[in-house]
């Protein structure tokens, strides 16, 4: 699981059948210090964040598992809020 | 996923008979102000894309995971065709929120 800040919503009417009703989010991922690493990528949502917010995500085959189908072609998934990140630093 | 234009097609005579029937297409990967990037992307389409269009597209293991190239040798499907993108915080702009 990687830190990630929703930065925008996609629309997509016509997709694969199973997604049907899944939200869309443009994420751009994080280091532990919340600062920007790579490119923006597309996840789903499963629990209704939105833009600003620190998430966190899963990927590949297993960003299938929080969905409400069995099989869906998505290679990345949001799967928490962050409240808070406690980090040792040095 | 990651977002990319259709650029192309591929025609290939000679291939894995799991692949029998799989229309690939050239996938160009754009930026989030649709500017093109260097990268590319041969994908396997299951919503009908054409040439032009933007896409989505999963890639690796969950490539395999629709009705069509389950257990096949793929490793990108084209998944969505993008009709809008709504960028609230733009990458210039952006500033990762501090704790």
């Amino acid at each position: 699981m990687f830190f990630a800040k929703v930065i925008g919503t996609i629309w997509a009417t016509k997709k694969y059948p199973a997604l049907n009703s899944l939200k869309m989010q443009f994420i751009q991922p994080l280091n532990s210090k919340l600062e920007k690493v790579g490119e923006p990528i597309v996840a789903i949502d499963t629990v209704g964040a939105g833009p600003g917010e620190i998430v966190m995500y899963i990927t590949a085959s297993e960003a299938v598992i929080p969905l409400p189908v069995d099989m869906a072609p998505v290679d990345a998934s949001i799967v928490g809020i962050i409240d808070r990140i406690d980090l040792e630093t040095k | 996923m990651i977002l990319g234009r259709v650029i192309g097609t591929v025609w290939a005579t000679r291939k894995d008979e799991n692949l029998v029937g799989a229309k690939f297409l050239i996938v160009r990967q754009i930026n989030l102000d649709y500017s093109d990037t260097k990268n590319f992307i041969i994908a396997v389409d299951s919503v009908g894309a054409g040439v032009g269009e933007v896409v989505l597209i999963a890639t690796g293991s969950s490539a395999r995971q629709t009705t069509f190239t389950k257990n096949k040798p793929i490793d990108a499907v084209i998944m969505a065709i993008v009709d809008k993108l709504d960028i609230a915080i733009k990458e210039q702009k952006f500033e990762a929120t501090k704790n």
